[in-house]
């Protein structure tokens, strides 16, 4: 006996019941007037879904909603975690096994490594910071912010010196940022800045890098404006967001507050070049005003 | 923050009238994200009384009276043509089809200011109508299907929103003043649509003879059934058919529909229990009363219009303007462009593009540029989702290669794309015309072939530009 029956059976029971001690059934809803609304039709998975998918995510686990529809329409708005049912007080297995894959994507993204091949095919070096392991750069912000020594040599050896634009990449707190962005949003970058007479820098990889690295960057290779494009923190939703931190004039030590960020580059988010298409505006306008973060008005 | 003044003038088969409202558009997005321009705030400043369309021997629109009344309602309303910055002069319904409709249009093309629409059809209308009548903001509100009827002199336009969405449009010639009497009740003019469904239905109406409650309202009874068969809520007769607008779209309301609303003269005629039914001397009252006892409609589950005799005048004012995404790129000084033809590619040619096979867009643009005998035009493609930007290259490179080869050198080449693509296509293209041509990439603007588009001036530090989409009849 499957749910459905069982409701129907409780309730023509209690109806019975209720007409014994003297209840009238109340009239008939009028039907709705127009062609009766479909059930969205259960889809068959294959065995082996992933349920962390978003096909698998779109499906509501809600059993019998009163509006299917209107379910539909609410699960299309928002990424949140609704229409997923319970089973008692607690969530069901499915939606408590899609939490976790999600939140293990997050992991993933963090603890993982950018793609050694990507670098390679995109012809970018690596520097290091000085942070020696993952663990080190998790628990050691500061250290993530200062270049290792040998970082500091490779740039002076293999940079071109006083560009007008530096951009490099650097894996931050998603790899699976830069995996899945860094080589959409780089031709548009580098095409876009020189197509508009601007001198772009030799573009490198930073690994275990955290945002103000840039300012040491910008020291040292004496760039005008310094772009890092960096891995997001991921959440349950993606983790596949990067950001551009741009700042003009930079120095160590400089304040937060001069960095104008461009965010939520991914492909549900800004597209990779369509934000690459932005920021070389963004670039230009800061070349311009001299002035980047709150002192320029977008 | 900007501020845009808008008009909005309807002349309809029965009414004009006039309303002008200031649009407020700024950037809505956070600092740390691209900027999003949206329309904050739609206020209507001035509307004009509801003016009797002056007409010259039934068929003409009398263009020197129609003038005169809009020169007067901008004065009252204390605005100069040229403070206008965007709006709509429409023609609508039966009104449309006069003879000198298109004549009167030019006539008042100076009062549009800068940058305003003179446009008409009934698709279009439809839409415009079920945007001002409030049944577009509801069916966004609450992410349900509302369908709106406005019922108006000559025609009834339907519009069918879904969650914002404009999912099915049509006309039916069917409206209040189709049969018209004098105060002694004397039928003075019975339209071609109203005598075809007194035929049908075996009812004997003629002009100069006596027009009696009972054979009227039988004409009104069947018309309000056509209109429950137009939005599905009846099944379809060959009748019905009949009396579609010709030039409108054929009966596409196949969804399930879970509102219904009602604007247009008669939509007040459908509420008001007057005992004079002739009071306007036509048979709107009737037609209101019809579909009041019409018991497919009563079934229906019924919205309030905000706006019902001025709904199609309040969304030309403040519906038909459109603003760009917010990454676009164009060259310096290529807008305001007015009535350029739009010609969407076709799939297999857009598919061709972006793998960087030119052949077929070349041709495509060489029948269209015949056709459309201008060389000023659009493409419109849908575009990829996240695409590489080699694959934008690849298409811009097509571009520009087609555009060389068919249009001249001096033709801007202006793209728009349905995915958020335009910035970095725009910086593809200019690097692909090594920047000789004029370029413009627009996208967030969904299109159709046949459209026609007047794209404005940038607006916002010149982050967007307003886009106003149209189906142009005449000319």
């Amino acid at each position: 006996m499957d749910r459905e029956e069982l409701v129907a059976l409780i309730t023509e029971e209690v109806i019975a019941q209720l007409k014994k001690a003297g209840w009238k059934a109340p009239e008939k809803p009028v039907p709705p007037p127009f062609a009766p609304q479909e059930k969205p039709e259960k889809k068959e998975l294959p065995p082996d879904f992933d349920i962390a998918s978003e096909e698998v995510k779109k499906i509501p686990l809600l059993e019998n909603p009163i509006d299917p529809t209107e379910l539909a329409h609410m699960k299309k708005r928002t990424t949140a975690r609704i229409g997923v049912g319970k089973c008692g007080a607690r969530l069901n297995t499915q939606t408590m096994l899609t939490l976790r894959a999600d939140h293990a994507k997050a992991r993933d993204a963090v603890m993982k490594d950018v793609d050694e091949n990507l670098l390679k095919s995109m012809n970018l070096f690596s520097v290091k910071t000085q942070c020696d392991t993952k663990d080190i750069f998790i628990t050691r912000p500061d250290l993530g912010r200062k270049l290792s020594e040998e970082g500091v040599a490779t740039l002076k050896e293999k940079c071109a010196k006083n560009p007008d634009v530096q951009i490099y990449a650097a894996d931050g707190l998603s790899s699976t940022a830069i995996n899945a962005n860094l080589d959409k949003i780089m031709p548009v970058l580098m095409k876009g800045l020189e197509s508009k007479g601007l001198t772009v820098g030799t573009p490198f990889f930073m690994k275990y890098g955290r945002v103000a690295a840039e300012d040491q960057v910008a020291e040292i290779v004496g760039a005008k404006v310094v772009c890092v494009l960096i891995g997001e923190r991921p959440g349950l939703a993606t983790s596949e967001s990067m950001s551009a931190y741009i700042v003009y004039n930079a120095h160590v030590g400089i304040p937060e507050s001069k960095r104008t960020v461009v965010s939520n580059i991914h492909k549900d988010g800004l597209s990779a070049v369509e934000a690459g298409a932005y920021i070389v505006e963004v670039i230009e306008k800061i070349l311009a005003a001299k002035a980047s973060g709150v002192d320029l008005v977008k | 923050m900007s501020k845009i003044l808008s008009v909005g003038i309807d002349i309809g088969t029965t009414t004009t009238q006039v309303i002008f409202s200031r649009i407020t558009i700024d950037n809505t997005a956070s600092y740390f994200t691209v900027p999003r321009i949206s329309v904050l705030d739609k206020e209507i400043i001035y509307q004009s009384p509801v003016f009797f369309t002056p007409l010259k021997q039934q068929v003409f629109i009398d263009g020197d009276k129609v003038r005169e009344i809009v020169a007067a309602e901008f004065q009252k309303a204390g605005f100069t043509p040229s403070q206008v910055d965007t709006g709509a002069v429409i023609i609508t319904g039966e009104a449309a089809r006069k003879e000198n409709s298109k004549t009167v249009l030019d006539t008042l093309s100076d009062f549009a200011g800068d940058f305003v629409v003179s446009t008409a059809g009934p698709d279009l209308e439809s839409v415009i109508s079920g945007k001002g009548s409030g049944a577009y903001q509801y069916s966004i509100d609450n992410l349900c299907t509302v369908v709106n009827l406005d019922i108006g002199g000559g025609t009834t336009n339907i519009a069918l929103f879904d969650s914002g969405k404009v999912t099915a449009k049509t006309c039916y010639d069917i409206g209040g003043r189709l049969i018209r009497l004098d105060s002694a009740g004397t039928i003075q003019y019975i339209a071609p649509s109203a005598q075809l469904i007194a035929d049908k239905i075996g009812v004997k109406v003629a002009v100069g003879s006596q027009g009696s409650e009972a054979e009227l309202s039988k004409i009104t009874d069947a018309m309000a059934d056509i209109l429950a068969q137009s939005v599905g809520l009846k099944e379809f007769t060959p009748l019905a058919e009949a009396v579609r607008t010709r030039t409108s779209s054929k009966d596409m309301l196949r969804q399930p529909i879970e509102r219904i609303c009602f604007s247009g003269g008669v939509a007040d005629c459908v509420k008001s229990t007057s005992d004079d039914l002739f009071a306007f001397g036509d048979i709107g009252i009737l037609l209101g009363r019809s579909i009041r006892s019409n018991p497919y409609f009563a079934k229906a589950r019924q919205i309030e219009a905000s706006q019902t005799i001025r709904a199609t005048v309040v969304g030309a004012g403040t519906y038909t303007m459109n603003l760009s995404g917010s990454t676009i790129y164009y060259s310096r000084g290529i807008f305001p462009l007015k009535n350029t033809p739009v010609y969407k590619l076709p799939a297999e040619v857009e598919d061709a593009i972006f793998k960087g096979d030119a052949e077929p867009l070349m041709e495509g643009l060489k029948w269209f540029i015949s056709q459309a005998s201008s060389s000023q035009i659009i493409l419109a493609v849908k575009g990829p989702h996240n695409p590489t930007f080699q694959t934008l290259e690849l298409a811009a490179g097509c571009l520009i290669k087609s555009a060389d080869a068919v249009l001249p050198p001096e033709a801007p080449l202006i793209v728009i794309s349905e995915e958020d693509i335009a910035k970095a296509l725009g910086i593809a293209m200019s690097n692909a015309s090594d920047k000789k041509r004029k370029i413009a990439s627009i996208d967030s603007v969904s299109v159709e072939d046949g459209d026609y588009l007047d794209i404005g001036s940038p607006l916002m530090d010149g982050l967007v530009v307003p886009v106003i989409v149209k189906t142009l009849l005449f000319g």
